[in-house]
């Protein structure tokens, strides 16, 4: 008997039954294509756009507001300079076409381990919590979330919703079933591994910015 | 990872004697127990939340059969494989087998409680591989050449300064002290292992049926390198672990890092489908599952079924006086604590595992923080009765019982003894109120003074007060 079949059988001989029958197969599968509603966390904040801010630099990010996606390139430059970046980055192709201004190098490849700066666009951003959710695909390569030491993400302010279930209803309307990678992004990277207290930059990026578009 | 829980004993001894464990250990009373503390006072439906999730654990137990396959059938659609491992030997088989057939070299590795289960590092190193933990506590660790204290801080019992020393020995760089410089150290060493490694290991803290997904939760970012800079994304997680849908996923996402860190939510919380797609440019090219029985098919049905509820946050640990006092190691396998002692026993068989359940006070905090709401206390006694009746107790534990009970059961006789007992003990105290020592057990009082009644039993005095009345 292969292993699958050993722990199958084993599943079922604790449970006391068999196999379930097909009428109670179908009342399961209508739960995961209709999945119940649990409580969620109370999000009765007016502005989401302000919540999000807030939760999101409680966790050390930090977010600036932008009126269009043209100003992508100086408010990225503008944060190279302060943090003294050269003038280079990783960028995926779903922001578009955009004017980098003179000298800047933009790759839209996977990030190189010499990467120290990524620029990606937000799927969405939730309120509840102050996260961002990235969606892997050939124009939003993941490595861009997690190589770089500074992170730059855009998100559109009518991407932002309340809590995370409104990204499932999101995705399901989307039709393609999840992606190969998401994540839910919610700060730069940390560790508490030495001595319990918190040091920023342990693998993925030291710094995170957030351009709230619109 | 070796099983050392047979001299708990000896381990627990050199743990309460070790300067630096207890100066490690004194940190996590501040750390994790006051942020659960606050997270969770801030929450108001965080109650709520744990009963909601309990209550899909146990749906899931109930349906596991379906689940499984409604996972499995998702993640071969997205192009992933599903292995089943009924126990360590059959995992370590599997992962071997991916592992040559990649042609690896180095393998990254994400944290992974599951693959400590199987002894997997041993068997991959045994095989000539390399093998590089990458999250930072396990890394330390791996240095150390030590197991972790702990399922979601394995350095806990490490201070920064036998941090520094570890890492000047084995980066062939200056000694550094700060806490920042030691992390940045780290992070620059490691970044060419993920680029470099074919294979990636990674744990799985949940598995969505619904998409297929496995789910990790870090902070570092650790697994995401792992896994996504790998040729190959292998994922290690328990049968137990899978859920029905992302709706369901969210009240986990709500409770995990509030009882493990106190954190409102982790920095990363990633979903992995399958390798990459057409068009993709980055991501693992090979995408596999490896689900691990391990004795847990076994606790379906039985009294031990709660225990399959666990998500691994390690609230319990860190809510326990025991634990607090002698750290993770001296339990002497993967699993610490409250829930270690519960896992141990059952997976690795009632023999040599005696002291583990014992060694637990039944103040019941480890309940109270459970967020799924895991008897433990309840699951403790249980093996302690499993114990009695297989007759492990010992013979003078077992006599003593027998006595206690025969006295108990005649509440004369007791209240008798119970007199000459108090009256003895007073006048051993001679009025200092404690007694130094005891002639019969002098284990009690070898550290601690024993506080003495002062010649009257409680029931005297309180019929004496009646009396008054």
């Amino acid at each position: 008997m292969s292993s699958r079949d050993t722990i199958f059988k084993a599943i079922r001989q604790g449970l006391g039954r068999g196999p379930l029958d097909d009428a109670a197969r179908k009342q399961l599968d209508a739960r995961i294509a209709n999945p119940p509603q649990h409580i969620r966390a109370t999000v009765d904040d007016a502005d989401l756009v302000a919540r999000f801010a807030q939760r999101f630099e409680s966790r050390s990010g930090t977010t600036e507001r932008i009126a269009s996606l043209a100003d992508v390139p100086a408010a990225v430059a503008a944060l190279a300079e302060s943090y003294a970046i050269a003038p280079s980055a990783v960028v995926g192709t779903a922001l578009g076409e955009l004017a980098w201004p003179e000298g800047w190098q933009i790759d839209h490849g996977a990030a190189t381990i010499d990467v120290m700066l990524g620029v990606s666009l937000a799927w969405r951003g939730i309120a509840e919590t102050g996260s961002i959710l990235m969606l892997s695909g050939p124009d939003r390569p993941i490595t861009h979330n997690f190589v770089p030491e500074t992170h730059v993400v855009v998100l559109p302010v009518e991407h932002i919703v309340r809590h995370y279930e409104d990204c499932w209803v999101a995705l399901r309307e989307r039709g393609q079933g999840a992606p190969r990678a998401m994540n839910f992004i919610s700060g730069p990277s940390r560790t508490g591994d030495v001595e319990q207290t918190i040091e920023l930059g342990a693998h993925g990026p030291r710094r995170m910015h957030v351009l709230i578009l619109g | 990872m070796e099983f050392r829980s047979p001299e708990f004993k000896t381990r627990a001894v050199h743990a309460l004697h070790d300067a630096n464990l207890q100066k490690a250990l004194s940190n996590t009373k501040a750390g994790f127990v006051v942020k659960r503390a606050k997270a969770a006072e801030e929450m108001p439906e965080f109650e709520a939340l744990r009963d909601t999730a309990a209550e899909i654990k146990n749906h899931v137990l109930a349906n596991l059969d379906h689940y499984l396959e409604k996972y499995e059938a998702a993640v071969t659609a997205a192009g992933g494989h599903v292995h089943y491992a009924t126990d360590a030997e059959d995992a370590r088989r599997i992962i071997l087998g991916i592992c040559k057939k990649a042609n690896a070299k180095r393998i990254t590795k994400g944290k992974s409680m599951v693959s400590e289960e199987m002894s997997l590092n041993e068997a991959l190193i045994g095989e000539g591989y390399e093998v590089v933990e990458t999250d930072l506590g396990e890394y330390i660790i791996q240095l150390a050449d030590e197991p972790p204290s702990h399922i979601i801080a394995p350095a806990i019992h490490k201070t920064k300064d036998q941090v520094a020393d570890l890492f000047a020995a084995a980066h062939n760089k200056p000694r550094k002290t700060d806490r920042a410089e030691l992390v940045a150290e780290a992070r620059e060493v490691l970044r060419e292992k993920y680029f470099t490694a074919e294979v990636g290991i990674t744990g799985g803290n949940f598995l969505v049926a619904e998409t297929g997904s496995s789910v990790i939760v870090t902070n570092e970012g650790n697994g995401d390198l792992t896994q996504t800079l790998a040729k190959v994304h292998i994922v290690t997680s328990g049968i137990e672990r899978v859920i029905p849908s992302l709706d369901d996923l969210s009240v986990f996402l709500r409770i995990l890092a509030r009882s493990a860190t106190g954190q409102e939510t982790e920095s990363y919380t990633t979903f992995s489908t399958g390798p990459r797609r057409e068009g993709d440019i980055d991501g693992p090219e090979e995408y596999h599952v490896v689900l691990l029985d391990n004795g847990r098919s076994k606790m379906l049905g039985s009294r031990f079924q709660d225990m399959l509820r666990c998500i691994r946050c390690g609230a319990c640990m860190n809510h326990c006086p025991v634990y607090g006092s002698i750290g993770g190691h001296a339990y002497g396998w993967v699993y610490p604590g409250p829930m270690g002692s519960v896992l141990t026993p059952l997976i690795k068989g009632m023999d040599g595992t005696y002291d583990l359940p014992n060694a637990c006070t039944l103040n019941g905090r480890c309940k109270s923080v459970c967020p799924v709401r895991i008897p433990l206390p309840d699951l403790l006694r249980e093996i302690r009765h499993n114990q009695f009746r297989q007759d492990m107790t010992p013979k003078r534990q077992k006599q003593a019982l027998k006595l206690w009970r025969y006295v108990a059961e005649r509440p004369k006789l007791y209240h008798f003894a119970e007199r000459i007992g108090v009256r003895i003990l007073a006048s051993m105290a001679n009025g200092k109120g404690k007694l130094r020592s005891l002639p019969f057990d002098p284990g009690w009082t070898g550290a601690r003074d024993l506080p003495a009644p002062t010649g009257r039993t409680f029931l005297e005095l309180w019929q004496a007060k009646r009396g008054d009345k």
